[in-house]
């Protein structure tokens, strides 16, 4: 699966050692092709959405019109403008992240190592634990803010109950987007964290408990360490989509005035506002700080593991 | 023994309940495409087939589902062309640029996709490209590569290069090597990635947005009628797919199961 993208589990790094000079033009051949491609539609448009954040406006005073600038200034402008929705972004992004690995962890561990003595079970929990890919996420989202809408048996019972106040609702708070976030992205979790839990060697859990280590003990020198590839690649894999998404965050699905991240943003100022400039530098300005995220992770764990 | 405990009943039942946590929605979903909804599809009016036998009379709808699977369909031949060709020359063919290029494969994979949604856009804005279909599946291509070049890669790297050069060893021209040994042996790895671009276009939203222009598909059909309420009849297909897709998933793993029996039995 494509979970392996974040490191281990691929395997890809053992290339045969005997390859004549002569095949380079094979190896050309292959690559050539997806690599322009790439250049054309992946670089080229980041490269692009570089210049589109330095433009200014071309003086027309005409909606989307802009000209070629170097307005460095526009980048100070958006952090001090949309201050609230890009802290938005990475404090849910952060907050969902934990959430959906305190979710995964046992769940992994349950699906990769209590049931592998009984592989229906395994087999059955892991396409279940999928089984949210194959319906659209739209229609999921969509089902939570029905699910807790104010006229909602839900929401009226945490109201009966005082957990929530009589004018109180939960569409529309930072609560529910956090909910939706980490709802859609257990999965990224729970897989990378299951293909490596499911290779776990319990010997070595035996081991632990021989040396009278408590499981507590155990689980912090043995399981944790072993399993922290699949914890990186399971942030990973959720915070990137996480701190990016907008739908969530929306206010026609889970989200409200209040609770708009750099997505939200980026999609009304790129398609309704033709206000490129200021949608480009949000969007180089997260890519940036999940490009530092990223490389602080991949030194910490070994650039290899990564790619 | 507290924690003896911990392992036999706590851990299954968590793991029950976030399993049925995660089933939610999907029930929430495929009860509610029953719905005898007038307007809105917002509370339960009662039962009906209604929606399955005419999902179609929804405006709309139908056409975005068409071209969800068009697009999910084109995208996924190219993207799965082009990344099982790379993967073969990663693993197998040692070149300078080699960490470069296993960069480049990994950064869309690493960039958020409303990043990769605006920067297209923005490059087809510049060159006055008009958005639609074809800009749509030039996304999906892009975005889909990457995870095609990782699934396929695993499989290439446990390849046993022993059976190529048997065949090398028989006079196998190149081509047939190829075509007769290593394709046959990497079908399953490409055939899984094929699904998951497939999957992985159908269900694209937030790219999609920024470079459809008018065209329809199916997640952004959903998105633009969530501000009414949406209709039962895009539940409707929802549930189909997904049906359909766990009946795939169900019947590999059967496949495969009996095939390892048999297997077994043969030794």
């Amino acid at each position: 699966m494509a979970f392996a993208a974040f490191g281990h589990g691929g395997g890809g790094g053992s290339a045969p050692s005997a390859a004549p000079t002569k095949k380079s033009k094979v190896a050309l051949f292959l690559l050539l092709p997806g690599l322009t491609y790439l250049g054309l539609f992946f670089m080229t448009p980041l490269v692009s959405l570089i210049i589109t954040s330095l433009q200014v406006p071309d003086g027309s005073g005409m909606m989307g019109s802009y000209t070629y600038g170097f307005a460095i200034e526009n980048y100070a402008k958006v952090v001090v403008d949309f201050w609230p929705q890009i802290s938005h972004s990475f404090v849910y992004a952060f907050i969902a992240t934990l959430a959906a690995l305190l979710i995964s962890y046992p769940l992994a561990y349950f699906i990769g190592v209590k049931a592998r003595r009984f592989p229906l079970i395994q087999g059955l929990m892991l396409t279940l634990v999928i089984a949210p890919f194959f319906i659209s996420f739209l229609l999921r989202t969509f089902a939570w803010k029905q699910i807790f809408s104010n006229e909602s048996a839900a929401v009226h019972f945490l109201q009966d109950v005082g957990i929530l106040g009589m004018n109180d609702y939960l569409v529309g708070t930072p609560f529910m987007v956090i909910f939706g976030l980490t709802y859609n992205f257990i999965p990224f979790m729970t897989l990378p964290l299951y293909s490596i839990l499911e290779r776990l060697d319990i010997r070595l859990l035996e081991a632990g408990a021989d040396l009278y280590a408590t499981p507590a003990t155990t689980f912090r020198k043995v399981t944790l360490p072993l399993t922290a590839p699949g914890i990186i690649s399971g942030t990973l894999l959720t915070f990137i989509p996480i701190a990016g998404d907008y739908v969530n965050a929306s206010g026609d699905f889970l989200g409200g005035t209040k609770t708009a991240m750099i997505g939200n943003v980026v999609e009304s100022r790129f398609l309704v506002l033709n206000d490129y400039p200021t949608a480009s530098a949000l969007s180089v300005l997260l890519m940036g700080v999940i490009l530092l995220l990223v490389g602080f992770y991949a030194k910490r764990s070994g650039t290899a593991d990564l790619l | 023994m507290r924690n003896l405990r911990l392992g036999k009943y706590v851990l299954p039942l968590f793991s029950v309940i976030a399993i049925v946590y995660l089933m939610i929605p999907i029930a929430y979903t495929f009860v509610f495409s029953f719905n005898d909804s007038q307007k809105t599809n917002l509370i339960w009016r009662g039962f009906t087939l209604d929606n399955w036998i005419n999902v179609c009379q929804q405006q709309g709808v139908c056409e975005a589902f068409g071209n969800s699977v068009l697009i999910g369909v084109i995208s996924t031949v190219l993207a799965t062309t082009l990344g099982t060709m790379i993967a073969i020359a990663l693993v197998r063919y040692r070149f300078k640029a080699r960490s470069f290029v296993s960069l480049l494969i990994f950064l869309p994979m690493a960039t958020p996709e409303v990043v990769l949604g605006a920067g297209l856009a923005s490059q087809f804005f510049s060159i006055g490209a008009a958005k639609g279909i074809a800009t749509i599946i030039i996304a999906h291509v892009m975005f889909c590569m990457s995870f095609v070049v990782v699934t396929v890669k695993a499989r290439v790297a446990s390849l046993d290069p022993a059976l190529e050069e048997a065949g090398r060893d028989l006079y196998g021209s190149p081509a047939q090597v190829f075509w007769k040994i290593t394709f046959p042996l990497l079908m399953p790895g490409i055939l899984s990635a094929a699904l998951l671009s497939f999957a992985l276009s159908f269900d694209d939203f937030i790219i999609t947005n920024f470079n459809s222009g008018p065209a329809m598909t199916f997640p952004k059909y959903v998105y633009t009628a969530a501000a009414r309420g949406i209709p039962a009849e895009a539940n409707v297909i929802g549930s189909g797919v997904f049906l359909l897709a766990i009946a795939i998933v169900v019947t590999v793993q059967i496949r495969g199961s009996l095939k390892a029996r048999r297997l077994a039995k043969q030794k």
